[in-house]
């Protein structure tokens, strides 16, 4: 069960994710793939983060769904602590779920309207069988207090909160189970500046204090950079560059990645009016690339 | 006399709970060929400015309760909505934020230039069509020709993003709206509608309100900047004053709560967030609507007792706070 020692928390190789095209009625036949995911390798060492960054449809998700299993992959491997996931049964994987979990962007549609905020925390605890009800009581007490939630609301429902409160909700979630690895996909897109300013702080000060590993999945490149120690660029379901989250930024090697980071506009209006500049003039080259 | 002056807009909007001030009290000019970002976050009341500008408040609940709006000498909030409707596409245009509804999916792209066209312009069935194609190039669609009799549908975001820009343009107007263009997109896509906003600017001498979040997107592409807070503007600049001095408390934050994406600030630089959030506009607080989150006032301050006025600290540059940066800095001395 132990890692070995060379073995990196979360090992990916080859993994592919192929979705069927169907075509035609009554007699449907697969005509084609949708590669998704296609052919990426990637490690994480504990107590890392690498961040993962893509424009929308590069496959980013659904690396994120297939490293958990919640979308089994059609091809490579996956191992977690030296355990390959991708040939485990369902019994198993529950069993390794414990160590891996999820922080999902919305925090407006991922967490049941329906359920109070200490019944959303505490349930995780209560499917695996971890505790009494008044330990999980406790535990979720304390769970809130960690993640800066005020614990005297557990009896109130998700829609009573901002998106902020939810996503901390969200995150206490998350932790319940004491996981090594927690996979973050675009835990604040959804969130005002100054609100994911608040969330970022708070995932670095648990990573800290719990030395969490993170999967940090998201679309804005300086968010990523405030987070990551690696950094993996996805285009079109490959990785098309990956590296020391410094040497990516400022001496990025694929024309993609190039391409990528001038596009984003900073604030600052001198220095965006030369990139804006050499934004175009490498637009002009790759245009005439083709 | 600018092209647009806004002059202490108010518009409310009643609800069970009471009333709600999303905007209360805006002021601000465009000039043509000029782009004024708004900037503020969700709810600060920066789309609701642009929905009363355009005549395009839902009326109930909401009303403009004071203030005037005037466009070319006519001050629109006294205009009939037969009037309005006649300027709204033909000399005041909009582009909204998503690119997937608000186009009609059962309606062909060429249906809907060509709308605007024979409704503001008069053409001709043919004539209108002949212009959509050139619209469509003009915001770079290739094969536009082709494309006239496409769905939506068959479009991506950024083609369609192009052509509501297209729709927007297609009268001349003098006036662009646009709330939050490029925020559906990925960003390369929005490098590319930002370029072609700027062109066109330049070309027809359009002036253009741009409505955004975020301040990348105003460094790049706006003249002058209106920071909205709550409903209000806290503080109004050139842009390249806003970001070398920022004065307003809020504003300081807001640039120091972003994650940077060169130089200095990678992992181990701790992000400056804001505590709390914006306050609740059924029932903001009673003097400056920042002093509960601000971090230079004082409880018992005299800025939490009295609304400060937005005053003009140098010329050009307007802030509405007790304690902007540069008179901290004095007395700290």
């Amino acid at each position: 069960m132990s890692t070995n020692g060379n073995e990196p928390l979360l090992a990916v190789d080859g993994l592919e994710k192929y979705f069927p095209v169907r075509s035609g009625f009554l007699f449907e036949r697969t005509v084609d793939h949708v590669k998704a995911v296609d052919g990426i390798d990637f490690a994480v060492e504990e107590g890392t983060t690498l961040g993962l960054v893509g424009e929308s449809g590069s496959g980013k998700s659904t690396t994120g769904y297939c490293v958990l299993q919640l979308m089994r992959p059609t091809g490579g491997s996956v191992r977690f602590e030296g355990q390959e996931l991708t040939t485990m049964k369902r019994e198993e994987l529950r069993r390794m779920r414990r160590q891996m979990q999820i922080v999902f962007q919305d925090p407006y549609s991922s967490l049941n309207p329906r359920m109070t905020v200490g019944d959303i925390v505490s349930e995780p605890m209560e499917v695996h069988g971890i505790g009494t009800r008044r330990s999980r009581r406790e535990s979720v007490r304390r769970l809130l207090d960690v993640v800066g939630f005020d614990p005297t609301f557990t009896n109130r429902y998700p829609h009573e909160f901002s998106g902020g409160q939810r996503q901390r909700i969200g995150i206490a979630r998350a932790l319940a189970l004491n996981p090594k690895l927690i996979v973050c996909d675009e835990p604040v897109s959804a969130l005002d500046v100054s609100i994911q300013a608040q969330i970022l702080n708070l995932l670095r000060d648990l990573q800290r204090d719990f030395g969490l590993t993170y999967l940090f999945i998201a679309h804005d490149l300086a968010v990523v950079r405030a987070m990551s120690d690696t950094i993996a660029v996805m285009n079109q379901g490959k990785i098309v560059e990956v590296g020391p989250a410094e040497q990516i930024y400022n001496s990025p090697q694929n024309e993609y990645t190039k391409a990528l980071l001038t596009a984003v506009p900073v604030a600052d209006p001198r220095r965006q009016r030369e990139r804006k500049a050499e934004r175009r003039r490498l637009k002009h080259a790759l245009s005439e690339g083709f | 006399m600018a092209l647009l002056e806004v002059s202490d807009l108010r518009t409310y909007f009643s609800t069970r709970e009471g009333e709600v001030r999303a905007v209360d009290g805006v002021s601000f000019e465009v000039e043509s060929g000029k782009t004024l970002s708004i900037v503020g976050e969700s709810g600060c009341g920066k789309s609701v400015t642009a929905l009363s500008i355009m005549g395009l408040i839902p009326k109930p609940p909401a009303r403009i309760v004071s203030g005037s709006i005037v466009f070319e000498g006519r001050d629109l909030t006294q205009l009939r909505d037969r009037e309005l409707e006649n300027l709204r596409g033909h000399e005041i245009a909009m582009i909204f934020q998503d690119p997937m509804t608000s186009l009609n999916p059962t309606l062909t792209i060429g249906t809907q230039i060509t709308e605007t066209l024979r409704r503001h312009l008069g053409m001709s069935k043919g004539e209108a069509s002949r212009r959509a194609v050139e619209l469509l190039e003009e915001v770079r669609i290739p094969r536009a020709k082709n494309r006239l009799d496409d769905y939506p549908h068959r479009y991506s975001g950024g083609m369609r993003q192009r052509v509501m820009i297209a729709i927007a343009l297609s009268c001349n107007p003098k006036l662009l709206i646009a709330d939050e263009p490029t925020t559906a997109l990925d960003v390369t896509v929005q490098a590319g509608i930002l370029d072609l906003l700027e062109e066109l600017r330049e070309e027809h001498q359009t002036a253009v309100i741009l409505i955004t979040h975020d301040m990348g997107v105003v460094a790049e592409a706006a003249d002058d900047v209106v920071v909205m807070y709550a409903g209000q503007v806290v503080e109004q600049a050139s842009t390249v004053e806003l970001f070398d001095n920022p004065e307003h408390p809020y504003t300081e934050a807001l640039l120091g709560a972003l994650p940077s994406l060169e130089g200095e600030g990678g992992r181990d630089a701790r992000l400056a967030s804001i505590p709390g959030r914006p306050p609740d506009l059924l029932d903001p607080p009673p003097a400056c609507r920042f002093a509960p989150r601000c971090p230079h006032a004082n409880l018992g301050d005299y800025c939490t007792v009295e609304p400060p006025e937005l005053r003009e600290l140098r010329p050009g540059h307007w802030v509405r706070s007790a304690h902007p940066t540069s008179e901290r800095a004095a007395v700290a001395v």
